[in-house]
């Protein structure tokens, strides 16, 4: 735990020092959003799957930090300590999630102008819904940062993944309208579920039971976890 | 016995870093890996530091087998890359905190220990300096510092000098020293640099994987008989066999320079140049060092990779 909540801080406090980052992220979705808004002129409609845009991608990126870490050595340094393996993956995946959830929170100063009245449980609700999925995607971050050689190649195979799971969420279009093979494709996507409860917890309709879509995310994020701490304990990947 | 090594070797893909390598080190003892590029020294310590496990044979630190407990061997272990493990973002003191924490001290103890180990190493003025805005030696003595917040039985050093001026390599050697003397630490280091071998109290030569020579630094040195004589010559191949077939001395070809054993070297020059007549381009001699065993050993090797 120690060991995790150093590993976290050093991580908000490099993101602090680094301010360029801070206002990266969330900058796009929120033009996307009002300008998709303005266009179709419901501004509700792609609130959700706005935000979720800005916190997958910062959540994902938020671990290119890793592959910094790995060239520099500063990975190294820790492997070589005692610190527990699940500890590390723990800070370093925690800390990430948590910027990227801070980034997203952006978008609920517009909930007025996107005409949501959620009431204070449902903002609630939405911040905890919003940091399970920033959890998720940094998990996706740290797996393809663990082995990947360069940044740039981090860049590549990110946006690949990204993309399609943003698209086929419910982000764009809504799960009951779509054709018969894309609703499968839907449904193993596990960013359909965030959105879904993301929808509820503002006061829209979610496609999926509250349970459901709760457990599918946490079965998701587990076994991630598990993947991750795997791949850590096996460490010959982790210096340059 | 605080470090064994038994049998251990390590491939990667075709390539054999380690061969049934054993060594043994005893607390206070300062032992100094030497080889080429490429001889397995950073394999070895890879493997020492539970970065890597061994495929086969085994590692033993502390009475802990690094294979089944790395976490008892991490506990005892400090660790100096080659390369810089600080974050660049965070001052020293930060970088210091965050690493005592992965060690499990936490609270006033870890501020003490920081503090202590800040001076120790003279860095306790600069602690609030980020570590990207510090001069190379500085870098050092804050992985050093890094390396010993918690107090290990042992140090591993991986060409902990590379990159420093002499001022700075006189300073960590004196540090080095100063901890052995203090806390009998053990230390194990790679260097490349025949100058601070002088300074280990026992040597291993690896070449290709395979330990080919050990011993304290005399020890080594005299192995080579006697001085060295260096002799240049128009033809360096047909010297060599020349007098090869003329005295009964050990004598190779190395770059280019042909090196004679000589037990007294100031007679066995003018014979030498006698020998090749209007062939000698240069000759001198000197007592032997490091360097010359290093070469010795090394250079059947390089011969091969040459052919």
């Amino acid at each position: 735990m120690l060991s995790a909540a150093a590993l976290a801080h050093r991580e908000l406090l490099k993101f602090w020092r680094d301010k360029a980052r801070v206002a990266g992220f969330a900058a796009a979705p929120l033009l996307f959003w009002l300008v998709v808004s303005a266009g179709f002129n419901d501004f509700a409609r792609f609130y959700s799957g706005s935000i979720a845009l800005a916190l997958m991608f910062s959540a994902v990126f938020s671990n290119m930090t890793l592959i910094d870490d790995r060239k520099e050595g500063f990975l190294a340094g820790v492997l070589v300590t005692p610190a527990p393996r699940a500890g590390i993956v723990l800070g370093k995946v925690v800390g990430a999630a948590a910027l990227a959830w801070l980034q997203s929170l952006v978008f609920l100063l517009f909930l007025p102008l996107a005409g949501l009245k959620p009431g204070f449980f449902g903002v609630l609700a939405c911040l905890g819904i919003l940091a399970v999925i920033a959890l998720l995607f940094t998990l996706v971050g740290f797996l393809c940062a663990w082995r990947m050689p360069s940044t740039q190649a981090f860049h590549g195979v990110v946006n690949m993944l990204l993309m399609p799971m943003w698209m086929l969420s419910g982000s764009l279009f809504r799960f009951g309208e779509a054709h018969p093979w894309m609703k499968t494709a839907m449904a193993l996507n596990p960013m359909t579920y965030g959105i879904s409860l993301l929808n509820e917890s503002l006061g829209m309709e979610g496609v999926f039971s509250t349970l459901l879509s709760l457990s599918v995310l946490a079965v998701w994020t587990t076994g991630l976890f598990g993947i991750a701490l795997f791949w850590v304990g096996r460490s010959d990947h982790a210096t340059a | 016995m605080l470090l064994a090594v038994e049998n251990v070797s390590h491939r990667y893909g075709d390539l054999i870093a380690l061969n049934s390598f054993s060594m043994h080190m005893n607390r206070r003892e300062i032992v100094g890996l030497l080889g080429p590029n490429g001889s397995g020294k950073s394999t070895l310590l890879r493997l020492l530091s539970t970065i890597s496990k061994p495929q086969c044979g085994k590692v033993e630190v502390c009475g802990f087998d690094a294979a089944k407990h790395p976490q008892a061997v991490r506990a005892r272990i400090g660790v100096v890359f080659q390369t810089q493990t600080l974050d660049k973002l965070l001052t020293i003191e930060e970088n210091l905190l965050a690493c005592g924490a992965f060690h499990g001290l936490s609270g006033r103890g870890l501020i003490d220990r920081v503090r202590q180990v800040m001076g120790q190493l003279g860095i306790a003025e600069r602690r609030h300096e980020l570590c990207k805005s510090l001069s190379g030696g500085l870098q050092r003595r804050a992985e050093i510092a890094r390396a010993l917040l918690h107090e290990p039985q042992m140090l591993i050093l991986d060409e902990p000098t590379t990159g420093l001026d002499p001022v700075a390599r006189d300073d960590f050697w004196l540090a080095i020293e100063g901890l052995r003397e203090r806390r009998s630490t053990a230390i194990v280091v790679s260097t490349h640099l025949f100058e601070e071998a002088e300074k280990c109290d026992s040597l291993i030569l690896l070449s290709s994987g395979v330990r080919v020579a050990e011993g304290t630094p005399e020890e080594l040195k005299a192995t080579i008989g006697g001085q060295v004589v260096e002799l240049r010559a128009r033809d360096p191949q047909a010297a060599l066999e020349s007098l090869q077939s003329q005295f009964d001395a050990q004598m190779r070809l190395i770059d280019g320079v042909i090196w004679v054993e000589a037990e007294q070297a100031h007679r066995m020059i003018p014979r030498l140049v006698d020998a090749l007549p209007g062939e000698v381009l240069s000759i001198g001699f000197h007592q032997p060092t490091l360097g010359d065993v290093f070469r010795k050993m090394t250079s059947r090797e390089r011969a091969a990779v040459s052919v």
